[in-house]
């Protein structure tokens, strides 16, 4: 087992020869890649060195104070925390060959097709078809709220292959060359003003079998590997005392007495705190992680953020009073990076509004919660062993 | 920036509790401790001193060359979480916390102060702090001979009493202890009346004063611990009881309604554990945040609290208001926790001026 030492051993080898001043930083992000220091707890030869995952900060910090560059974790934020997890977890040798090391150098930037008009919160009643032709699969329907899809490469896809089997069965997993003929994709402009999300429409989109991910029809199970890896990086976030929402509206609230009453005062106080009591839950999850004993904590801090960051813009737009009622500017724009703190009060108190839909809505999270953590018994449901085309829709 | 807290639970942590949970399991139960409540005499005298000498507990804060064990605020909290679990009547949180935090910040080569500690760690003895209950580290302190709504004296063998001139170990026998009917019927309050030439002086003035906001800054800190024990007892008799109650021909546990409140509970009480730890963290270690942390502590472990042990009242519904069911003892507790130490108001306060964020003038 490859431990600290022979890690940070590694890593300097990896700057002595690929000095990050004088070196291209493509090139250098192939090399460590190849030298198992993307992700040290992947296998080799794929980013890894099948090292403990806690390991990983050894190499950031050796990295970090040489000044080297960071692959961009936003931008390429679905590649690395939702495809390279599932690819890894259900893909081919040659999958994995094929995707892992252009999508970790942010070579290939991904998008995921997985929600559609009428399947958000209930995903599994997704009606896009996927047709068996040939060694082909012959993919048609609407996809929407994806982000990234106007610069992706690649898309992880799920599609109906099966209508007759019950909703969760008949799904299989794909992954899409959004570059194929009969891809579509159209800006949705939303509350904020901006595009940041995208509708993508396919229409006779030939994918493949060599690019199904997983067994026909076992789709929903692959996709739960990437929704659980989604929440974890949405709410997996680490950060220091007011380095979320709260920072901005404290810094307002030192900055302008004249803006302070009594009433915003308390209010500001218990949402310090919240903020605060947040911070820590992640702090405390980390260190579970990272002890080798994960908790349940981590379903439960996209839910903490959501209201926070709700909570959190409304009070400052609020404390503002009459620069309050401005808007920085409506103009309509598609950023290559979506920044839920940056730009302005209006703006942040808008953007948070989707923090509780995104990714599984509040109420289906705390479902989750509910059944899985606490094991409170399910719903009753109808919907479980009636065939797909016959549901009520 | 400091370094990171631990907030996690160190195997030696775990089976401290393991020891203490399964001694509160057996000698500890709902009808006994009502009983005893109604009786006048809250205390178990030999549970006591299982847990205080038996287990060590007493001792955790104190160096060992004091004769304690020589262990900290991390470990205590351990205790205060099963003694919350359990609303277990002891005088753990007033004699082997609040007032042993308070001495040990006195000059402990003095052979009083000594003296006393050590019959602190031991079990020996029991000491309270003649304060009101609801007194916090952060709010002016009483100065005098009669003092109202002091937790455990009746289990006291000693107050330690504050006065203009320092503070004095007073004998129970010398003062006067009147019960009181308190609210919370695991923790008996008194008021305690104290003739003003008696007792030892162990202080002056300044440092008496310092040490007292010592103590009760590590009793709040660790009350959060407390209250965190109630949250998760309630949460999970709870949702225990919500899954086997039967209404409309279904677990009353499967509607959505009372899903979401359990689930938004369990996020709550993961954020008290949190809360919690960091406090005991920074007690431990005596960081300079420690103030901070415990505010914080304090303004979310209490809310949490109270909520989950209201919860536990309504979704027991009929049942949850009966005196035979163990909820009440849970929802006295934890109101009159919200009070003891510092309200989150007060705590809020103290915030506000540590992170510098002033109220409108």
């Amino acid at each position: 087992m490859t431990d600290a030492a022979e890690l940070r051993t590694r890593t300097r080898a990896l700057l002595a020869a690929h000095p990050p001043a004088e070196t291209d930083r493509t090139d250098f992000l192939e090399a460590r890649f190849d030298a198992g220091l993307a992700w040290v707890h992947y296998p080799v030869g794929l980013g890894g060195l099948d090292a403990a995952r806690s390991l990983q900060a050894v190499v950031d910090t050796e990295l970090e104070a040489a000044g080297a560059p960071d692959n961009d974790p936003r931008r390429i934020g679905i590649g690395l925390g939702m495809a390279a997890p599932t690819i890894l977890a259900y893909g081919t040798e040659e999958q994995k060959r094929r995707f892992l090391r252009p999508l970790w150098v942010g070579e290939e930037v991904w998008c995921q097709l997985f929600s559609e008009p009428g399947a958000g919160s209930d995903l599994a009643a997704l009606g896009t078809r996927a047709v068996r032709d040939g060694d082909h699969w012959v993919v048609d329907g609407q996809k929407v709220w994806t982000s990234s899809a106007h610069l992706a490469r690649w898309a992880i896809l799920i599609a109906r292959t099966d209508p007759d089997a019950p909703k969760h069965r008949g799904i299989t997993y794909f992954l899409c060359d959004m570059t194929d003929p009969g891809v579509e994709v159209r800006p949705l402009r939303q509350i904020t003003g901006e595009a940041e999300f995208n509708e993508v429409f396919l229409t006779g989109v030939r994918i493949p079998d060599a690019h199904r991910l997983g067994s026909v029809g076992d789709g929903w199970k692959v996709a739960q590997t990437t929704l659980m890896n989604e929440r974890v990086s949405i709410g997996g976030m680490r950060l220091p005392r007011e380095g979320g929402m709260i920072g901005p509206v404290a810094r307002t609230w030192r900055d302008r007495p004249e803006l302070r009453t009594h009433d915003l005062h308390q209010r500001l106080l218990t949402l310090w705190v919240d903020a605060e009591v947040a911070r820590l839950t992640g702090e405390r999850l980390r260190q579970q992680l990272a002890a080798g004993q994960p908790g349940p904590e981590g379903s439960g801090m996209k839910l903490a953020f959501a209201r926070l960051n709700q909570e959190i813009s409304g009070l400052e737009v609020e404390l503002r009073g009459e620069e309050g009622l401005l808007y920085d500017d409506w103009t309509m724009r598609r950023p290559e990076l979506v920044d839920f703190t940056g730009r302005d009060a209006g703006y942040r108190y808008l953007r948070s509004k989707g923090n509780s839909i995104e990714g599984g809505t509040s109420e289906v999270l705390l479902n989750i919660v509910a059944e899985r953590v606490l094991g409170l018994p399910a719903e009753p449901r109808n919907d479980k062993d009636v065939a797909w085309k016959d549901l009520a829709r | 920036m400091s370094t990171q807290p631990d907030l996690l639970y160190s195997e030696a942590e775990d089976d401290l509790r393991a020891a203490v949970r399964s001694l509160l399991t057996d000698r500890s139960d709902h009808a006994a401790a009502l009983a005893r409540a109604e009786s006048g005499a809250p205390y178990d005298e030999g549970l006591w001193q299982s847990l205080a000498a038996g287990i060590g507990a007493a001792g955790l804060l104190v160096p060992e060359e004091l004769g304690g064990q020589g262990a900290g605020h991390r470990e205590a909290a351990v205790v205060l979480e099963e003694l919350g679990r359990a609303v277990a009547p002891a005088p753990y949180l007033t004699s082997s916390v609040i007032a042993t935090e308070t001495l040990l910040a006195l000059d402990v080569e003095d052979a009083d102060v000594a003296e006393l500690i050590k019959g602190l760690a031991t079990g020996r003895t029991a000491a309270v702090l003649a304060v009101p209950l609801s007194a916090s580290a952060g709010a002016e302190l009483p100065d005098g001979a009669g003092v109202r709504g002091v937790a455990d004296a009746a289990a006291a063998d000693v107050l330690l009493v504050l006065r203009p001139d320092g503070l004095h170990a007073v004998e129970r026998g010398d003062a006067t202890v009147e019960p009181l009917v308190p609210l919370d019927l695991t923790r008996p309050l008194a008021s305690v009346t104290t003739g003003s030439g008696t007792g030892i002086r162990l202080a002056d003035a300044r440092t008496a004063r310092t040490a007292v906001r010592r103590g009760l800054l590590a009793g709040a800190g660790l009350l959060a611990s407390e209250q965190l024990g109630v949250a998760e007892w309630c949460l999970e008799e709870t949702v225990r009881y919500t899954r086997e109650r039967h209404q409309f021909n279904r677990p009353v546990g499967s509607f959505q309604a009372l899903k979401h409140r359990m689930a938004q509970l369990w996020l709550d009480v993961a954020g008290a554990r949190a809360a919690a730890r960091n406090a005991a963290d920074a007690l431990a270690a005596a960081s300079a945040e420690a103030p901070l942390a415990v505010a914080v502590a304090q303004a979310h472990c209490s809310r949490v609290a109270v909520r989950a042990a209201e919860e536990c009242v309504q979704l027991h519904a009929g049942i949850g208001m009966t005196w035979e069911h163990p909820a009440h003892l849970r929802l006295k507790r934890a109101k009159a926790d919200e009070i003891a130490l510092g309200t989150p108001g007060r705590h809020k306060e103290v915030l506000a001026e540590l992170v510098s964020l002033p109220a409108p003038r």
